[in-house]
């Protein structure tokens, strides 16, 4: 069961490093709903036995982060016309060596942990830490609106895998509310987004320093 | 004697093979594509009919212009007599063989490169700097594969060594040892092995003003460079060597023949990659090595 769950967590750790190494727009929405997918299925492989809680939980996840967002994204793409090579202010070679080292320095450090016997012989720990890292570099690195969404994305996987370790203990309601919560924020941003590009002309987050009216 | 005649028997293996496998590429490019294409065995035609002409020299040119294909070849094909052969194992075989064959490997690219600055045109200078510059980044790729082949079986001799891992740690070598043997041939994604245009070649670039027989050693130590790095692949993933003796050989002929194709795959479906993209890709390849090394280290946990 655990290897499993260790499977979907190394591959969401390799598309970590894909989201940083990839210099196009759709190719790095493409990854995270990917991303989204795979980690949407891991309540699923963590269980012993089937309950409708982590079903609901795990399909929710799954048509959330690999349908809806990336569609709105998509959308949101189209309608701002952008470039759809994406201008890094950290490089991406860079980006990616820094991705492996905060990578490796995670499951590493993760060892130090004082984690329950029953999430230290999996990936967990790790990977969040890892995806956290990673969202952070997207979210420093890149400079247009749209890519700093996606390393939001990623960020946000990240949180959801720290949360999978308490999904006995939270609700329902608080997982679906997560997930609504970040549904109706990339909903906004693409809304927001349109907004950007006709008062600025450019969704560079550098430019967005002098108010106008 | 006996192991003396093995170790001819086995060079005359490599010698004659290597040629078909630039020939099944061509095939396999040309089947895709739905044309003809050129004879399996069309090098070995091309390398009988520069055998036979004449070579010319520039007036630039040290005696290094033709001593480094020479040297080049006979250093390739010492490094492929170091990679054991399926369940028969190596015949040279000794403790710490892979650094040998590492820096046989590199001492074949000298070579190339140095014959290449010989001829004095600057599109040979370019086509090695730029395989130079990119070889720097393909063999640490290939360093780290090796090293985690190390770890993971706790020997350096190529013969203990090409016992394969299972699982994450196979895939995530084949993904890596793939893209280094895609770059340190010179195919599709980093380099063009069909194009005209000196501008964008590399390896055949450095061979632009090479003719005759010193032409003839560079194509034939290429395709011996193919399948030392095809065969390499093979085993550093396949279980072929603990296999017995004849299904290990059709094994690791069926396994050369499949990886054969995937490159030849490889170069009708993609194409070429922009200069400055080529680093992430090989970037790309030493994590994925590297990621092997520390699953082979650090165990199921890593």
């Amino acid at each position: 069961m655990s290897a499993y769950v260790n499977l979907l967590i190394g591959l969401a750790m390799g598309l970590n490093l894909l989201a940083l190494g990839s210099s196009r727009m759709p190719s790095v929405i493409r990854i995270v709903a990917a991303q989204g997918v795979a980690l949407g299925l891991v309540p699923f492989l963590m269980e012993e036995r089937f309950g409708w809680l982590v079903a609901l939980v795990a399909a929710g996840t799954v048509a959330v982060k690999g349908l809806v967002i990336p569609n709105l994204l998509h959308r949101a793409m189209r309608a701002t016309k952008i470039d759809r090579e994406i201008e890094p202010s950290i490089g991406f070679v860079a980006s990616m060596l820094l991705g492996a080292g905060g990578t490796m320095a995670a499951v590493d450090g993760a060892r130090l942990l004082p984690l329950l016997g029953e999430h230290a012989g999996t990936m967990l720990v790790p990977g969040a830490l890892a995806s956290i890292f990673t969202g952070f570099i997207l979210l420093i690195g890149r400079v247009t609106a749209i890519s700093q969404v996606c390393g939001y994305l990623i960020l946000d996987n990240g949180i959801y895998l720290f949360g999978l370790l308490l999904i006995h203990s939270t609700p329902l309601l608080v997982e679906s509310g997560i997930l609504l919560d970040l549904t109706v924020a990339v909903f906004v941003i693409g809304i927001i987004m349109d907004r950007i590009q006709r008062a600025f002309d450019s969704l560079d987050t550098r430019k967005l320093t002098v108010l106008r009216e | 004697m006996t192991a003396f005649l093995e170790v001819v028997l086995r060079l005359a293996v490599w010698l004659l093979l290597a040629p078909i496998l630039p020939g099944i590429l061509n095939k396999v490019k040309a089947w895709v594509a739905g044309r003809r294409g050129p004879p399996v065995l069309q090098l070995y035609y091309d390398l009988a009919r520069l055998w036979e002409k004449g070579v010319v020299l520039s007036t630039l040119a040290s005696p290094g212009f033709v001593a480094g294909p020479a040297v080049g070849w006979v250093a390739l094909a010492s490094a492929a007599l170091l990679i054991p052969l399926g369940p028969a194992g190596g015949p040279l075989s000794f403790k710490g063989d892979v650094l040998l064959m590492v820096y046989l490997l590199a001492a074949a690219r000298f070579c190339t490169a140095w014959s290449a600055l010989e001829a004095g045109s600057s599109f040979e200078g370019m086509g090695a700097a730029r395989e130079v510059s990119y070889a720097v980044l393909s063999e640490v790729a290939l360093i780290t594969a090796l090293l985690a082949l190390c770890v993971q079986s706790g020997s350096v001799t190529l013969s203990a060594m090409l016992a394969p891992p299972v699982g994450a740690g196979a895939a995530l070598l084949a993904a890596g040892l793939f893209a280094v043997l895609l770059a340190e041939n010179c195919r599709v994604p980093f380099d063009d092995p069909n194009t005209h245009l000196e501008l964008t070649m590399i390896h055949e670039a450095m061979a632009l003003d090479h003719s005759g027989p010193p032409l003839a050693v560079i194509l034939h130590g290429a395709s011996m460079k193919l399948l030392l790095f095809v065969v390499l692949l093979s085993e550093a993933v396949l279980p072929i060597r603990q296999l017995p003796l004849l299904p290990g050989a059709a094994a690791l002929a069926g396994s050369v023949l499949g990886v054969t194709a995937g490159v030849g795959l490889v170069e009708s479906l993609l194409a070429r990659f922009a200069f400055r993209r080529v680093p992430l890709l090989l970037t790309t390849a030493f994590l994925l090595c590297l990621f092997a090394l520390l699953l082979a280290w650090k165990g199921g946990a890593g």
